[in-house]
């Protein structure tokens, strides 16, 4: 089981990885990756319990599913950090005939994904048919589920987390990724959000907030306070609140690398403030 | 030449229930969706008796076909079941993304196809589904003909891994294949020999194009009749073969002209054998309010309008 700073040298490779894949094709999603590079971390070497290899069924194991699916590049680096295909793969994102697709994707037989996203708001309902199949399976594991704050906006979302309450899906612990930011520029400015918190709670699931949303030692606690409260009829929300862009000075607190590569100046600057340490791919 | 029966009057929508009736019983499996309309899919059994195994998710299908998706990994093989409207261009992206370009293993079960829902009109009236659903890489679609036709590929589809799109209907139809038939997905079957032109039907038109036949055998037309049963994948051989030999063909469908079943064989005939061909679909219209009858006659999707395409294909020949 790895110390947490063992946690956050992992997370400073994965910074590097995901700067580095999306600057060599000049595209990609860097600001929600990094966003998000604390705590999927945090959920594949130490929230999850998963089984060695893959197979799709997932059966005796956590699962895992992204929503969200722009934020590939953090996805893609962790799974192969942890060991679902080889890291030197991540040099083939969104390279033609790659299984590291642009968003991820089922379709090329990459090890750790279970469901192609990309297309907003999908997430969800996918997480918990899976969560109903392993009560239809007797298996106690549970579904863990990322989805974008921006995407709330999809209605799909407010179908699922209607279905998820009314029918009392209890193994689901899904996370909003509270960033505050969508692509034409503040989640207020663009379309406000509201209180997610009592959008969540009214709909009837249990939610915990993670104020900070990049630090592994309140990502740990958080999980394992929803973990805990899990197993109760209720589905369970984190309201993971992150800074877009964490980790390199200039990407921060902005919609501006939503969908933006780093020149080879920028790149440089972000991996200075983020030094080697697993060792690059 | 060869005559069917009509053993009485079905709904194809109760073939469909009655296939995963017997499926409940058969295939643990199998786990089926609804999204508030048991009565009308038929799914009353499959509830009552395997209630663990049944979700109702409200009015909320694109959250359905989600759900089916996520089913599908842990071993499920879902059955999802609403109005094809529904199931098809209300969640076309849920469909393409979670299940076709994923690969997943969901039965998309849709009833009340075409016109002949009848007096809803034409926002429950879908003539676009076949295009909709075939146009994605990896889905098979499949469009039976009588009860026992739907039933049968009900449990057909089971044994098949991957997506699924299977439309039938609301009203009763003639019910004249086999009861105890096995469904072979991709399998066109020869109905009638002929000699003069290929009638190509699908669905409920399959009936129509066997009265049009004899029709047509009164006027000393010999007319062959296939039923495509599988518009995805489609039997090209057995298309070729026929029109080898007839050298003329119309292709009839409860559908819109546009990307339904003709389109399928124009594209396999002007590759191989280009022919002569008239399409019985309709316009590239929307539908109204009416009796199935009624609506079948005036946007012309029944036998007199097979006959009549089928003098004018003679012509062209």
């Amino acid at each position: 089981m790895p110390n947490t700073q063992q946690l956050e040298d992992i997370t400073t490779q994965v910074r590097r990885d995901i700067l580095r894949m999306v600057h060599k094709v000049n595209s990609g999603h860097p600001g929600g990756s990094l966003g998000c590079a604390e705590f999927f971390v945090a959920l594949y070497n130490e929230i999850m319990d998963r089984k060695d290899g893959f197979d799709m069924d997932g059966i005796g194991e956590d699962l895992f599913f992204l929503s969200n699916g722009h934020i590939s590049p953090v996805y893609y680096s962790v799974l192969a950090r942890v060991g679902y295909f080889p890291v030197d793969e991540l040099n083939t994102f969104r390279l033609l005939n790659s299984r590291l697709q642009g968003h991820p994707t089922t379709h090329e037989g990459l090890p750790g994904i279970r469901i192609a996203s990309g297309s907003l708001g999908q997430g969800m309902s996918v997480a918990l048919g899976a969560a109903q199949a392993k009560k239809l399976n007797g298996c106690k594991h549970l579904v863990y589920s990322l989805h974008g704050d921006g995407e709330l906006q999809e209605g799909q979302n407010w179908e699922a987390i209607m279905y998820a309450a009314g029918n009392k899906v209890d193994n689901i612990i899904s996370t909003i990724d509270l960033n505050g930011q969508q692509i034409d520029g503040s989640t207020d400015t663009v379309l406000s959000l509201g209180d997610v918190r009592a959008k969540f709670e009214a709909f009837g699931w249990i939610v915990i907030d993670i104020e900070k949303g990049n630090n592994i030692e309140a990502i740990l606690k958080g999980m394992a306070e929803a973990k805990s409260k899990t197993g109760n009829g209720k589905p369970v929300c984190v309201l993971l609140h992150t800074v877009m862009g964490n980790g390199v000075d200039f990407m921060m607190h902005t919609h501006a690398w939503h969908g933006k590569a780093p020149n080879d100046d920028q790149l440089a600057e972000g991996l200075r403030q983020n030094a080697e340490t697993l060792g690059d791919y | 030449m060869k005559t069917y029966e009509n053993t009485g009057n079905k709904d194809t929508r109760s073939g469909f229930g009655a296939g995963l009736t017997e499926l409940g019983k058969t295939n643990e499996n199998v786990v089926a969706l609804c999204a508030d309309l048991i009565g009308s899919l038929k799914m009353d059994d499959f509830k009552k008796n395997h209630p663990e195994r049944f979700y109702q998710v409200g009015i909320a299908e694109a959250n359905m076909i989600g759900l089916a998706a996520g089913l599908t990994i842990g071993g499920k093989i879902p059955f999802t079941g609403t109005f094809a409207n529904f199931s098809t261009g209300r969640v076309y992206d849920q469909i393409r993304q979670s299940v076709a370009y994923s690969g997943k293993n969901v039965k998309i079960c849709a009833s009340h196809a075409g016109l002949t829902l009848g007096e809803d009109g034409a926002t429950h009236q879908i003539l676009e589904d076949i295009g909709l659903m075939k146009m994605l890489p990896g889905m098979t679609v499949i469009n039976p003909c009588d009860y026992n036709q739907t039933k049968a590929a009900t449990l057909a589809i089971a044994d098949h891994d991957g997506p699924v799109y299977l439309r039938f209907g609301r009203p009763s139809v003639a019910n004249f294949t086999p009861a105890d038939q096995k469904f072979e997905i991709g399998k066109a079957l020869h109905l009638v020999e002929g000699a003069d032109v290929t009638i190509v039907a699908t669905g409920h038109l399959v009936w129509e194009a066997l009265e049009a036949s004899k029709a047509l055998n009164e006027k000393g037309i010999s007319a062959e009749v296939i039923n495509i049963h599988t518009i995805k994948p489609l039997d090209a051989k057995a298309i070729i073969d026929s029109v080898s030999k007839t050298k003329c063909i119309v292709t009839a469908e409860e559908h819109n002209h546009l990307g339904g079943l003709g389109e399928s064989v124009a594209r396999v005939l002007s590759q191989h054998l280009p022919t002569p061909q008239e399409f019985v679909a309709t316009n590239d219209t929307f539908g109204e309010s009416g009796t199935p009858a009624q609506l079948m006659e005036k946007y012309g999707l029944n036998s007199d309008a097979i006959v009549k395409a089928c003098e004018k294909v003679i012509k062209r020949k």
